[in-house]
């Protein structure tokens, strides 16, 4: 391990966690402008030009509001809980090829901070630590309201992990890996996964709604029933944390979709541009393409929490269980015979 | 390094360990084995068996223990409810744990450092490696075990349908 490797990841990262936080940040003034465009209003416009400024002046009355850590809450798991939501939001980008490897002054650099063989089950690990930080900040809170948050989290994550663990197995069972690097360099030019696996990504889809906490899945933070969910103590930089972590879990959500059925940083002509371009500019293409698809994502992520309504709870879990589960099982079933009947003829 | 590793790890597994038994608060308890279970992901990833790793990341650390922590959350234990244990029980309880002791110190005392265990193929923690060993060799039994699994699973929902009746 020399140092310059060393050097290479530790920039990499740092450029990867400032863009986490940079498109977290800007997702929340996104979803406001959004949520405005569809509700015909203006949304925020007096900080900056087109309210650009909104989310630092957000941010900076988030730090600045009085901190209360409630006298009969678990004060260290009151302050453990968001940091781990914040903590496993950021940790799955380290699997995610962001471009194909890109030369600088002759040297191949890739982009991805860590090409491991297991990266499609890195993320799953990742997703299920996830709902740590939820339970754990709402049973510290010793409020009834964010321990049946923390609950229903819990179960919710439970349930709609497994649907979502199935809908990838079809996805695998064609691309024999598991490294998500892979995978996305077999979906080269047009060749993506999304149109051979339309009903896995759709499961896969309805899933990381439902692992995000999303609209119409939020029911952890269902406020007609559960006043604010799991944060309802929380105030202050903590509560900043917790909902700066929905909108970077929406970001890497986004991305694992963009990765796995959609192509990552593949487009069609690529190679011409990369003959063209050369080997320094043409991945940073590639991965403006990716970001690109990401962003699409996330506003289609805000576009169905403004038109779908929020879903009860037994509809929830029988979605899950009794509509999503078996359509991933036959999905991966087809998925099987079809294969096998290719490699017969 | 790897040593030194492994030296780290293994004694934070060992502190995680006594404190799941000496915390006070089952929840307490609950989370500090998930801090094992994941100091044993660690060793597993230094043995290079990667899948084990990470299956033992997903389903021990992110499910069981998920289902752990939910029904002591809604048990709601604390020093109040937990039962008072009788005189004989704890005589019983000092018994049992002085033979333990005994076992202990007599394995401990014919022990010997064995000499390292070296693989004839590094890599088989693998996934692929892994895969090709439990669908070739291993076939009859890993598919008796998902069967056992399967019947265990059918059974519970019997279970639960039943109660739904009578309720």
């Amino acid at each position: 391990m020399d140092s310059a490797f060393v050097i290479e990841k530790f920039i990499l990262v740092a450029v990867i966690f400032g863009i986490s936080l940079v498109i977290a940040m800007y997702s929340t003034y996104a979803e406001r402008k959004v949520a405005a465009y569809l509700q015909d209003r203006l949304g925020p416009d007096r900080a900056g030009p087109f309210g650009i400024l909104q989310p630092l002046a957000d941010g900076v009355k988030m730090f600045m509001k009085e901190e209360i850590i409630p006298a009969s809450s678990n004060r260290w798991l009151f302050i453990v809980g968001p940091g781990l939501a914040l903590l496993c939001a950021c940790i799955g980008t380290a699997v995610i090829p962001w471009g194909s490897p890109m030369e600088i002054g002759g040297k191949i650099v890739p982009l991805q901070v860590a090409d491991i063989n297991v990266g499609v089950l890195y993320i799953f690990g990742v997703v299920s630590l996830g709902v740590y930080g939820v339970m754990i900040g709402g049973w510290a809170s010793n409020n009834k309201y964010s321990l049946l948050s923390a609950i229903r989290a819990a179960s919710q994550n439970i349930s709609y992990e497994i649907a979502m663990g199935l809908s990838v197995i079809a996805l695998l069972l064609m691309t024999n890996t598991l490294s998500l690097k892979e995978i996305v360099d077999q979906q080269h030019g047009l060749n993506w996964n999304v149109w051979y696996q339309p009903l896995g990504f759709l499961i896969f889809m309805v899933c990381s709604f439902a692992e995000t906490n999303r609209a119409p899945f939020d029911l952890p933070e269902c406020e007609t029933e559960l006043i604010g969910g799991y944060h309802t103590e929380y105030s202050s930089m903590k509560l900043g944390f917790y909902l700066f972590a929905e909108y970077i879990n929406m970001f890497v959500s986004s991305a694992v979709m963009a990765a796995l059925y959609w192509g990552g940083y593949n487009y069609p002509g690529m190679d011409y541009v990369a003959a063209h371009l050369g080997p320094t500019w043409a991945p940073l293409i590639g991965t403006a393409v990716f970001f690109g698809k990401i962003v699409m994502f996330i506003f289609f992520f805000m576009w169905v929490r403004w038109t779908i309504p929020r879903f009860r709870y037994d509809q929830l879990m029988n979605l899950g269980w009794k509509g999503l589960i078996p359509l991933a099982i036959a999905n991966i079933i087809i998925t099987g015979i079809v294969i096998a009947i290719i490699e017969k003829f | 390094m790897s040593t030194q590793v492994f030296y780290f790890v293994a004694t934070l597994s060992i502190i995680f360990s006594l404190l799941v038994i000496f915390a006070k608060n089952p929840i307490h308890s609950v989370l500090y084995l998930i801090l094992t279970f994941f100091t044993f992901t660690v060793h597993y990833v230094l043995l290079n068996a990667q899948f084990l790793a990470v299956v033992n990341f997903i389903v021990y650390m992110g499910a069981i223990m998920v289902l752990f922590l939910f029904v002591l959350m809604l048990l709601n234990l604390n020093k109040d409810t937990e039962p008072s244990k009788s005189p004989l029980i704890k005589i019983v309880g000092v018994i049992a744990g002085g033979c333990l002791v005994v076992t202990l110190i007599g394995s401990l005392k014919s022990a010997s450092i064995s000499s390292p265990l070296i693989l004839k193929n590094p890599g088989l923690g693998l996934v692929e490696n892994l895969g090709k060993e439990l669908f070739g060799p291993f076939l009859l039994p890993f598919e008796l075990s998902s069967l056992l699994l399967l019947a265990a699973m059918v059974g519970a929902v019997l279970l639960s349908k039943r109660d739904e009746v009578e309720a």
